[in-house]
């Protein structure tokens, strides 16, 4: 019982390490950067991040289970444009057009999901697939053009503030981690995914249904990229398939890693993704506010992602 | 340096987060003999032989290879050194070919490229050295575990080792393999080389060792020569109480009522299983017993639904019926308990209590949403039941003791209240006292009603625990031994002789 009284500072780092570098950014910010200490700071931080918030909590569990999903970013691709065509050009209601946008995301979602659990395709190969031709069909819907829809009734909604204050990302985003944090705490659906991805044999020998819980968790990740999809269409007042949720699965991945779950699978670590999608934010809020050319900010991003990782390495006996 | 010894251990102590794992253990082993090093589980052997391979680093003491004091910061470094392990699990690539895996990190070049030619011959010769005849060019892992075993030890060889560590190399091989591997043993020994050997197979280190090192709870007890010994009083030092209790149990008839739980009929299975029947009655332990090959995990695999059967029939409780996935055996009351614990039991980076109730969610969860605390309060039952050693229900599984995962893996079961149980060599590389537990458990268990099929290479272990032994051999039942048949004898000569002696299918 000595060894959790005594903790001594390396394990600090490994299980803290993502915090601490969280908490280092925003001490250094509110020294370097002007006007960086002010509500509306946090909230764009927030607003900015609100993709990667959201879609990195269904790849934690993808990546929990030890596979990947690198077609979020297209996925996006093809939400936003369905909903932006039905909702705009079609004049269909809200509702039904973004049950429509995330319909298909879950559609898209169970496509990676059977590949991967059904047919054993390895989960990279697999969601490539979806990633190269997703934004290909995006495109499709709408010949390639770029939906826009500024002065129109919706266009409000998607920077709407609660009591005038609080932007409705931050609300939803909110939502989102606690329902994930739930689903991964005390549900067995939750224990399932890390079971799976820890041994898959041994699961499938005390009755877990594999198959099932591996396509379920294709489909809450691209589920979730659709439905950011849709609410960054809603805010951005338009729905461009060539370039929404570009390399948002890297932005995802990058965030897991740096909360410290392990990419071969096994655990689900809600709040170290969370941690790990506000240092990714933070960093290109920092660059873009003291003016940093982006390819400086692109190395700088780099070394602040090694250095989380080092942190929480696992230490060697 | 005295140079009698090849290596000399004094005095090594080491901790892993303020627990001392080992205090002040000496250990010497002289040059040219098989020295067997034995403890229960978690008296720290691997622990030792972790720190002689630089796996991990010592906290205190002094290690003298050959005469010099050496500090081995990698397993690289002491292989260089000559000291050569073969470890528990074997750490081969099975992917790669015999011969790669032979000679892997250490290839011959010719004009810096990889002579191929040469490694195949050299690699055929070593094995043939061994008695062992196989295509080099196969990749491993279409080989059994026991040719596995043997290219471990032809690679260990192969580096021209001084020592070479042998940590649980039997616990996968049969009987034939066994001798196979101890005349490697002689022959090794007769060339100079120190043997340092780790098994939990008694006869074997009664067989083989010249002397015997006895660690308990990271403290040296002592050491022996192997002829001052009797088995009983090994193990007594082993665990620190009289073990008369456990090698000398007696077996004890028992009546069962002729009420079948189940009835497979001719069990057809690929190559592996040919045609085999198997009654176990309600209550009953039945035991399988046969070779390596013969059949035996694979015709739990099918009564499991992990592998399906081509032809045949099986009745459970009168009922036909045909399991495609193990979940629908769990359903119907059937638990499994694998050979393979690493591998197909524990959930290693889980904890006990989840480990416990992962078969048994139905009962611990609402619509999905676990009830903690119900599955903590089963964990905590099942921990006190069963005597499971851990620190707490939040310990991750991985960090218990053989005996004790096993255990915990037995509870996952137990918790689902099962009719049937499929063992399949419980007390494989479990220690002493957890073995004496969990055969103490399979008694409790039948007594309860649940029948049990027991799935062991030992002998004494079926003798011990079966109200009825089925003998197998080549996919087919060799005989069945009842009541006062039952015998190591007997046994060994069904599954030399087949079914001529004793009536049986």
């Amino acid at each position: 019982m000595d060894q959790i009284k005594k903790l001594q500072a390396g394990e600090l780092f490994r299980k803290y390490g993502a915090l601490i570098v969280l908490i280092i950014m925003l001490l250094i910010n509110a020294v370097i950067t002007p006007n960086f200490v002010h509500i509306n700071t946090m909230w764009n931080v927030l607003i900015q991040a609100f993709c990667v918030l959201v879609i990195s909590m269904g790849m934690t569990f993808v990546i929990a289970t030890g596979g990947i999903d690198i077609s979020v970013g297209s996925t996006m691709a093809i939400s936003s444009i369905i909903f932006a065509k039905l909702l705009i050009e079609m004049e269909c209601s809200f509702f039904v057009s973004i049950l429509a946008a995330l319909l298909a995301a879950c559609i898209f979602g169970a496509f990676n999901g059977v590949l991967i659990g059904v047919f054993n395709f390895q989960p990279i190969v697999a969601t490539l697939i979806l990633m190269i031709s997703g934004r290909g069909i995006a495109q499709q819907f709408n010949n390639g053009a770029v939906i826009s829809f500024y002065g129109n009734k919706y266009s409000d909604i998607g920077t709407y503030r609660i009591g005038g204050l609080v932007p409705i990302q931050v609300i939803i985003v909110i939502l989102i981690i606690a329902i994930a944090l739930f689903l991964a705490k005390n549900t067995t659906f939750g224990l399932y995914v890390q079971s799976i991805g820890d041994n898959s044999t041994a699961s499938k020998l005390v009755g877990i249904r594999t198959t099932a819980i591996i396509v379920m968790t294709y489909i809450l990740c691209a589920f979730l990229a659709g439905f950011a999809a849709s609410l960054e269409t809603l805010r951005i007042c338009s729905a461009d398939p060539n370039n929404i949720g570009n390399n948002m699965e890297l932005d995802c991945i990058a965030a897991v890693a740096i909360g410290g779950t392990p990419m071969s699978g096994g655990k689900t670590i809600i709040w170290g993704t969370v941690v790990g999608a506000l240092v990714m934010q933070l960093i290109t809020t920092m660059m873009n506010m003291n003016n940093i050319f982006y390819a400086y900010a692109l190395v700088i991003k780099s070394a602040i992602i090694i250095i989380a990782l080092y942190l929480q390495k696992e230490k060697t006996q | 340096m005295d140079n009698e010894y090849i290596l000399e251990m004094k005095g090594i102590t080491k901790q892993f987060s303020n627990v001392e794992v080992l205090h002040q253990v000496d250990f010497k082993i002289k040059k040219g003999e098989v020295h067997a090093l034995m403890g229960e589980n978690g008296a720290g052997k691997s622990t030792l032989i972790k720190i002689l391979t630089g796996v991990y680093t010592k906290d205190a003491g002094q290690v003298f290879f050959n005469g010099e004091e050496i500090h081995p910061s990698s397993t690289l470094e002491a292989q260089q050194l000559g000291i050569s392990p073969i470890y528990q699990e074997i750490s081969l690539i099975p992917q790669l070919s015999v011969a790669e895996n032979i000679f892997i990190s250490r290839e011959i070049k010719k004009k810096g490229f990889i002579d191929w030619k040469e490694i195949y011959k050299k690699a055929e010769e070593i094995l043939k050295d061994l008695g062992i005849n196989i295509d080099v060019r196969k990749p491993l892992r279409s080989y059994g575990t026991a040719i596995q075993q043997m290219v471990a030890i032809a690679r260990s060889i192969m580096i021209n080792s001084k020592m070479v560590i042998m940590d649980e190399a039997t616990s996968s091989l049969d009987d034939d393999e066994v001798q196979i591997l101890f005349n490697i043993i002689r022959k090794l020994k007769s060339q100079g080389i120190s043997i340092l050997f780790i098994s939990h197979r008694l006869p074997e280190i009664f067989e083989i060792s010249d002397s015997i090192t006895i660690l308990k709870d990271g403290s040296l007890v002592g050491e022996y020569p192997t002829s001052s010994l009797s088995r009983t009083e090994l193990v007594s030092k082993m665990i620190g109480r009289n073990a008369e209790d456990v090698v000398n149990y007696k077996r004890t008839n028992r009546q069962i009522k002729d009420e079948y739980y189940l009835r497979a009929k001719s069990i057809k299975s690929g190559v592996k299983l040919r045609g085999i029947n198997l009654d176990i009655r309600k209550g009953e332990v039945v035991g399988l017993a046969g070779l390596l090959g013969a059949g035996r995990t694979e015709l739990a695999r099918v009564l499991f639904g992990i592998d399906h059967k081509d032809s045949g029939s099986i009745e459970i409780n009168g009922k036909e019926i045909s399991f495609k996935l193990p979940r629908e055996a769990i359903k119907y009351g059937i638990a499994f308990c694998s050979e393979d614990r690493k591998v197909e039991g524990i959930i290693p980076n889980m904890t006990v209590a989840e480990n416990l109730c992962i078969t048994n969610m139905k009962k611990v969860s609402y619509f999905g949403v676990i009830n903690k605390r119900k599955c903590s309060s089963i964990a905590e039952e099942f921990v006190k039941k069963l005597r499971i050693k851990t620190p707490s229900i939040a310990q991750n599984i991985k960090n218990l003791s053989g005996g004790n995962q096993q255990k915990v893996i037995l509870a996952r079961w137990l918790s689902m209240e099962p009719d049937f149980i499929i063992l399949d060599e419980p007390t494989r590389g479990i220690d002493v006292g957890a073995k004496k537990e969990i055969e103490d458990l399979i008694r409790q268990m039948s007594s309860q009603g649940i029948s049990i099929l027991l799935i062991s290479s030992e002998f004494e272990e079926l003798v011990r625990n079966c109200d009825r032994i089925v003998v197998l051999r080549d996919g087919m039942n060799a005989g069945i031994l009842d009541g006062n048949d039952i015998s190591e004898d007997k046994i060994m000569n069904l599954i030399a002789n087949g079914n001529m002696a004793v009536g049986g299918n």
